[in-house]
């Protein structure tokens, strides 16, 4: 078995639960606003985010923030066009942001830049800097969605009746999108652009058939991300499995548990 | 209250002034809102997509009046409650709304996604300062008592509906807004409703703006009815409306008989309990006949 874990295990440990607790109550808001496919696209377009920091030098995780901003931005512009319907829209977009983010990221490819590494993270390489990333960014981010959080479940609950009672909802909106694409970019280098978005969703999916109220179902997310990420480390380090898809493994087995009882007790 | 859901459409209500009915062109409402309106809307345009979805369309709402907005589907009802509301901007066209005026929606088919865990106390308390008492109370006002703990996305149409009207009456309003209440309710469910609101218009002194998609049980209830067709095609007592060429037109020779078919086919009405009863002398006679 393991002795006294090395650092770089720690540093793996401490990432990942940040992670976990930072993405609960995002996670929980995409679920409720139907936005899974929305955040993986703004998570693909942070490949072309690596691939424009590469070009212009500047710092990645800022890169990332802005690409996935602007996809935001491409997002907003789609929902409002009826040519075609709004998930037939995401598709083009999602594999669109994809293509091009590699096509990108190939091209400015310079030594030491590995694809990989950006699709699929890996927790065990997780630096310094980067855990200050998460812990200030996560703050940053709690402090955010803990401010806004009573405007965007009256929004994600009924847009109409919300505005009507007097919520601007232009302002929620944009700030949790701003904040989905720090979050994004900050998770990316631990589980990877492929895998982004199940730290965010799949812990709200699981705590969903077990929650009655908004609250009660983020801090279940929460907790089902931590024991997820805590058991997925150590079968990964015990059976040499990949870090960031054994917590994901985790996460899902919990919440295919959690439907299936759910769907019992509905039965 | 005694009164069944048919008596309460034939009380003449509060004294408000009502416009006389006028069935070609409304220059009553031209200029100047009416006093006293909770909310009024002068020359209303909206468009969209090349289409006039809302021309030139006045509206007031007075104290203790139910104003029923009634229009084939695709008539610009739900994108005029949504003008009034302030959710959408018209064109042109101004919306007068005294700073004395609380308005409480219950917007149409709330489906509550079931995404979200919520129940009806927490739905209720969300975003308001009401108390628990408070919100008990308001339940139970509303016929939606033993729903407190229940999920909102568990109840039945009736009862997301009734649960909705309790969210807006915490908001103390003197205006109601209701687009499409009896959407996705049964025929006596749909009944009920109706009777909720008029008690409430009775006991609160609301103005009530509704959205109705049921000719015949919405318009026996109003003090007036305006048809929507993109423009005011007419308004007026419901008699009146239901009697104009153009609503015929719109509706057809069967839309338009309904509401006679509905009033002199009843001889009974029914208490609250459901037991039918005799029709009260009064409640023979149409309002203002």
């Amino acid at each position: 078995m393991l002795s006294w874990p090395e650092p770089f295990v720690w540093r793996a440990l401490f990432a990942a639960i940040g992670l976990a607790v930072i993405a609960a109550p995002l996670g929980c808001i995409v679920v409720w606003r139907r936005m899974s496919y929305v955040g993986e696209t703004l998570a693909q377009a942070g490949l072309l985010g690596v691939a424009l920091g590469l070009a212009l030098h500047i710092d990645l995780t800022l890169a990332v923030v802005v690409a996935a901003i602007a996809a935001v931005g491409v997002l907003t512009l789609l929902g409002r066009q009826r040519v075609v319907p709004l998930d037939s829209a995401l598709g083009l977009t999602h594999h669109a942001t994809l293509a091009l983010g590699i096509t990108a990221i190939a091209l400015a490819k310079g030594p030491g830049i590995d694809l990989m590494s950006y699709l699929f993270g890996d927790v065990f390489a997780v630096t310094s800097t980067d855990l200050i990333w998460v812990y200030a960014g996560g703050a940053v981010v709690l402090a955010v969605i803990f401010y806004l959080w009573e405007p965007l479940v009256r929004l994600s609950l009924h847009e109409d009746l919300a505005t009507a009672e007097g919520i601007n909802p232009r302002l929620p909106r944009a700030a949790f999108d701003l904040l989905l694409a720090i979050v994004i970019a900050v998770a990316m280098k631990i589980v990877g652009i492929l895998l982004v978005m199940a730290f965010l969703v799949v812990p709200a999916v699981a705590a969903r058939p077990l929650s009655r109220t908004p609250v009660g179902m983020v801090l279940l997310a929460a907790a089902i991300a931590v024991a997820s990420t805590i058991f997925g480390l150590w079968l990964s380090l015990s059976s040499d499995l990949p870090g960031g898809p054994s917590i994901v493994i985790a996460m899902c087995t919990v919440a295919a548990i959690s439907l299936l009882a759910g769907s019992r007790r509905q039965g | 209250m005694e009164k069944s859901f048919l008596s309460l459409s034939q009380q003449t209500g509060y004294g408000s002034p009502r416009p006389a009915a006028s069935c070609d062109h409304d220059h009553s409402h031209d200029g100047a809102p009416v006093e006293n309106a909770l909310i009024s809307a002068r020359d209303l345009w909206l468009r969209r997509g090349g289409r006039d979805i809302i021309a030139g369309v006045n509206l007031d709402v007075l104290p203790g009046e139910i104003v029923t907005l009634i229009g084939p589907n695709g008539a610009g009802k739900t994108t005029l409650v949504r003008l009034v509301l302030g959710i959408e901007k018209p064109d042109s066209g101004r919306i007068i709304r005294p700073a004395s005026t609380r308005i409480g929606y219950v917007p149409q088919r709330f489906e509550v996604d079931a995404a979200i865990p919520m129940t009806v106390e927490g739905f209720l308390a969300l975003g308001g300062s009401a108390s628990a008492k408070e919100i008990a109370n308001t339940l139970d006002e509303v016929g939606a008592r033993r729903t407190g703990h229940q999920q909102l996305s568990k109840l039945s149409g009736g009862e997301t509906q009734r649960v909705l009207i309790a969210r807006a009456l915490l908001r103390r309003p003197n205006l109601l807004i209701l687009d499409e209440p009896a959407s996705g309710v049964d025929f006596a469910g749909e009944a009920e409703l109706y009777e909720l609101v008029g008690k409430l218009r009775d006991e609160r002194h609301l103005g009530i703006l509704l959205v109705s998609h049921d000719l015949h049980v919405v318009m026996a209830k109003s003090d007036r009815v305006i048809c929507l067709n993109g423009h005011v095609c007419c308004s007026g007592e419901p008699e009146h409306v239901s009697q104009h060429s153009e609503y015929a037109r719109i509706f057809g020779p069967k839309g338009a008989s309904s509401l006679s078919v509905y009033r002199h086919h009843h001889d009974h009405a029914h208490d609250l309990t459901g037991e039918p009863k005799p029709l009260a002398p009064d409640d023979t006679h149409g309002r203002g006949s």
